[in-house]
């Protein structure tokens, strides 16, 4: 399938339009672009390497860690004044409930992973829709629509997931409907832009005018040219998915057990073991930012290889 | 007869001599891109020149070159460019930014994009004056209404207060041309003044400009593609084809007499009002990066009717066979006798 | 230009009334009976009779609707089932010190960040520019708890061998000590205006570390869209026409770089006020200082919900104004957008 890319570079010479630039750029489609200069970008590199570890972890945990999660099996071992480090049995000691650390991370991968892209999903399903038939059909559906997300943006994200998680109950599914009710609005405005702008594109109007149905042009011509955007979008979405849960477990919403192996959590449960033990802290809070950064990272990257005016 | 010493012409010292000026563009992991390959042309006092070539032949970055406009990143420049003996290429930045506005200005192609949306009408008309004159505030507003007068804005006194939002496509065009001729500079580059503009527009722009560079002597350069433009404008011609100058003559003798086969396939490409209807258009055959370097031969060997194997000769020179002002760099140009009268 | 901000103005509203019937249908819509959920712990079977007489709970729900939109004007938005104390009164208890933490992180993140961003374009692919891009990225992840517990660890607790760092005070707005007088609430602005001197200095310190963690991703994300519109800008043609107009380097950066660029940094400046203000509730929790935060967060730990919906519409009526300074702003900075 070859992309129609909408709007180009200038009509008369563009100082970097020699006259032997075209003959590479000829053929090339938007998307094979773009994976060539992804792998020419150190961050994007980056950022690809620390997603694909993090998902190879989260999918072979069981696998990979050495014992059962949250199971405090060493629970007597633990003080209200220290927990043991590392050591040979605990490769990086115990957490606060006497469960292994490194199986608790490892496990805490699994369950952001889970809880990220279960979010981002129903945000980008609930959202794309919307935003398709508010851009498609227009009128006063498209007004009531996006009067709907508007009052979902009406608060910081944080608060309205916050408070979506609080009303339906302390489990980690509300948790996760709670997030991606929060992400409707980026992508219902997304998708409604794209199609706003692609409207009045050349190339749709040359479609209507051959006689395609709007439905059919709307399916076949402008959703492919608004895929790039989704994918760069939902990535950066799955990364403040990550953080979001972090949040919501901090304010004491989602899965109530408290020893179980989610990085917020963990995070929360160590505070006021800071001073004498910040292992316990940093190491879920670090996970959980580079895990992001990764994410980040490869969003941005994305975006930038995507862009048609970057066409070098 | 080779002439490529343009120093030997007649005497009365060019404002402007660009000689052998080579711009090269550095990508990363790539070949570096020639955009300009030795070209070389005079302007003297006075006179309209023109820089005739299609997208890419590298005429827009010729006069770029010329005003010092290049990103300083990933860009070689090598050669002279001579403004009343002085060498811009070698200038120090500060006297070089002393001169663009007073001595040489520049009009550009896209008039909604070249003027600051935020910034009101006078205000960029002004800050020319301000920068290089020293008139004051209210000496330097009533110039700025008389010159938007002078290139033909109606009430220009209302329109010193106007966002760039609020003019036609003319009008911004007109506007840029005040704030170029603003100083009073002695060359004026102008680079497709009038290629996104309408075409009803388009010839009164031309028709204002021609009467502003008669009337106060500056002398013009002129970047189309328009062959029109020239034929209106013009005096000297120069056709630039993959980084070089192909041709040059005077207006007539090249519209009459054209030599080079790239020149040739141009004019007759341009369908005739005294054509039969229903023919077929005559283009060039091929497309602008059907090229070979001028290193190796003819960059427009490979999509001229007449190439022969002679024709990849590596720099072949520019020459004069059938008038001394009257360059090109063909070697089996077109006939003389068979163009038209 | 006044029809502009009323236009924007009756946009808000419809919002702002969805908002209201969405909460008023989150109470009703819980499981169980409201009148139980709005009273908590307090919940007897006398006290629950009269809540749903007294609400209404009882009569149509559109009725009962326009009750609540009633009391709402008039300014009663109800009263925590924990306290008892009225929603407003709470809300104004803790506004000052979240405002003026808030304040301070946007501050500081702008005063930082919006330099910091212009000079790293300027400086286009030297290695300060890319550091400056690694680092911003690097900000907007952090989450800011984690790194509201960095700080404190590291510059108010003191860690090992960096021990010396920890100058800062580890919680709570003001030392309990230091005799001061709050005539407005906002700590440092009372210590300057009574001239008690060291209460506006002790008062300071208390923010420093909390307004870094909050402002951080602001800072990150202020650096990123200033660096970008500088870039972006910088490519535009009118730049092209300025420098071919031989303008000196400054005017073209002041007059025709700045004034273009500032454009999007405005409104990610105001937008800004969004992420503080969750934020706020997350610092506020591990600094121990008592403002809107702290009160919203026991809310949701307790599940109070006339704070919560009391707090949530206050917020999104903040918000909608915040939003709407940004663009009656944005309106005076680009004349293009009063035409439209």
């Amino acid at each position: 399938m070859t992309l129609i890319a909408p709007g180009s570079g200038s009509p008369v010479g563009d100082p970097f339009d020699g006259p032997t630039a075209h003959a590479e750029e000829r053929g090339t489609s938007l998307w094979r672009g773009a994976f060539a200069r992804l792998r020419r970008d150190p961050f994007a590199i980056l950022g690809a390497v620390i997603v694909l570890t993090f998902v190879i972890v989260a999918l072979a945990a069981p696998l990979l860690a050495p014992y059962e999660p949250a199971r405090a099996q060493w629970g007597n071992q633990v003080t209200p004044g220290s927990v043991p480090g590392p050591s040979a049995e605990h490769l990086l000691g115990l957490d606060a409930f006497g469960s292994d650390l490194l199986t608790q991370l490892i496990y805490g991968a699994r369950q952001s992973l889970l809880i990220g892209v279960v979010s981002t999903l129903i945000g980008l399903s609930v959202g794309a829709t919307i935003g398709l038939l508010a851009g498609g059909i227009g009128g006063w559906i498209d007004v009531l629509l996006m009067r709907f997300v508007d009052i979902l943006l009406s608060i910081p994200s944080l608060l309205l997931a916050v408070s979506i998680a609080a009303a339906l109950g302390r489990t980690s599914t509300s948790v996760m409907i709670a997030i991606g009710v929060a992400q409707v609005p980026i992508f219902a405005r997304l998708l409604r832009g794209s199609l706003l702008a692609q409207r009045e594109a050349d190339y749709v109007l040359a479609a209507t005018s051959l006689g395609l149905r709007r439905r059919r042009v709307v399916m076949n011509h402008m959703l492919p040219n608004s895929l790039g955007p989704v994918i760069v979008q939902a990535t950066l979405v799955l990364a403040t998915a990550i953080i979001e849960v972090a949040a919501l477990s901090y304010l004491g919403l989602g899965e109530p057990n408290p020893t179980v192996a989610e990085w917020g959590r963990m995070l929360v449960k160590s505070q006021d073991r800071l001073e004498t033990s910040p292992q316990l802290a940093l190491l879920p809070g670090t996970l959980i930012a580079v895990t992001a950064l990764g994410f980040t990272l490869l969003g941005e990257a994305l975006r930038e290889a995507l862009d048609p005016k970057f066409r070098r | 007869m080779v002439v490529e010493d343009l120093d030997q012409r007649p005497p009365g010292q060019p404002l402007l001599q660009v000689r052998d000026l080579q711009v090269r563009f550095t990508r990363r992991g790539r070949d570096p891109v020639r955009a300009v390959d030795g070209v070389s042309f005079d302007v003297r006092p006075g006179q309209v020149v023109g820089l005739v070539g299609e997208s890419g032949c590298g005429k827009s970055v010729t006069s770029l070159a010329i005003m010092g406009l290049l990103p300083q990143r990933r860009v070689e420049v090598a050669g002279e460019v001579l403004f009343e003996g002085r060498d811009l290429l070698t200038m120090r930045r500060d006297d070089l930014r002393e001169m663009r506005g007073r001595d040489i200005a520049m009009v550009f192609q896209d008039p909604m994009s070249s003027l600051n949306p935020v910034v009101p009408i006078g205000l960029q008309v002004t800050e020319v004056l301000a920068r290089h004159t020293d008139l004051d505030r209210s000496a330097a507003r009533k110039e700025a209404e008389e010159l938007l007068r002078r290139v033909g804005i109606p009430d220009p006194a209302r329109r010193l207060k106007e966002y760039p939002h609020q003019l036609s496509g003319g009008m911004r065009q007109r506007a840029l041309i005040a704030m170029s001729l603003a100083c009073k500079p002695r060359l004026l580059i102008a680079d497709e003044p009038t290629t996104a503009l309408d075409v009803t527009i388009q010839a009164q722009v031309l028709e204002l400009l021609k009467q502003l560079v008669r009337d106060s002597g500056t002398a013009m350069v002129m970047i189309t593609h328009d062959l029109g433009v020239v034929a209106g404008l013009c005096d000297e011609v120069n056709v630039m084809y993959s980084g070089r100058v192909v041709e040059r003559a005077g207006r007539r003798e090249l519209f009459g007499h054209p030599r080079h086969q790239y020149t040739g396939g141009l004019l007759r490409s341009i369908p005739r009002l005294d054509e039969p209807r229903g023919g077929t258009l005559n283009p060039i055959p091929g497309s602008a990066s059907d090229v070979i370097p001028w290193s190796r031969g003819c960059a427009f060997a490979p999509r001229c009717p007449a190439r022969q194997d002679d024709c990849l000769v590596p720099d072949l020179q520019l020459v004069d066979d059938v008038r001394p002002d009257h360059l090109h760099r063909c070697v089996h140009p077109v006939p003389v006798e068979e163009s038209t009268p | 230009m006044l029809r502009f901000v009323v236009r924007r103005l009756a946009l808000t509203v419809p919002v702002l009334v969805g908002l209201s019937i969405l909460l008023f249908l989150w109470v009703r819509a819980l499981p169980g009976d409201p009148a139980r959920a709005l009273l908590g712990q307090r919940a007897t079977a006398e006290s629950v009779e009269n809540v749903t007489r007294l609400y209404g709970f009882d009569r149509p729900l559109h009725e009962q609707y326009f009750t609540y939109i009633g009391a709402l004007l008039q300014g009663n938005f109800g009263s925590s089932t924990q306290t008892g104390q009225p929603v407003v009164e709470l809300f104004k208890n803790g506004f000052p010190a979240t405002a003026e933490l808030a304040f301070c992180a946007l501050l500081f993140a702008a005063v930082l960040g919006i330099p910091l961003g212009y000079f790293a374009a300027r400086r286009h692919g030297t290695p300060l520019d890319n550091l400056t891009v690694g680092a911003s990225l690097m900000g907007v992840v952090i989450p800011v708890f984690f790194l509201a517990y960095l700080l404190k660890l590291v510059f108010a607790i003191g860690i090992g061998p960096l021990d010396f760092l920890g100058v800062f005070p580890t919680a709570g707005r003001q030392d309990a000590r230091i005799a001061a007088t709050h005539p407005t609430g906002f700590y440092v602005l009372d210590g300057i205006l009574t001239r008690e001197w060291d209460a506006a200095w002790n008062a300071l310190k208390h923010l420093v570390l909390p307004a870094v963690a909050l402002g951080t991703i602001p800072l990150a994300i202020i650096v990123r869209i200033t660096r970008a519109a500088v870039l972006d800008v910088t490519g535009e043609d009118y730049v092209r026409t300025a420098e071919a107009k031989g303008l000196l380097q400054g005017t073209i950066s002041r007059r025709h770089v700045l004034r273009n660029a500032l454009l999007p940094v405005v409104t990610t400046v105001g937008l800004q006020a969004g992420l503080l203000l969750s934020g706020a509730v997350l610092t506020e929790t591990v600094f121990a200082r008592n403002g809107l935060g702290s009160t919203l967060f026991n809310a949701i730990t307790l599940l109070d919900y006339p704070v919560l919906q009391g707090f949530i519409l206050a917020i999104a009526l903040m918000y909608a104004l915040i939003n709407l300074t940004v663009d009656v702003l944005y309106g005076v900075i680009d004349p293009r957008v009063r035409v439209s």
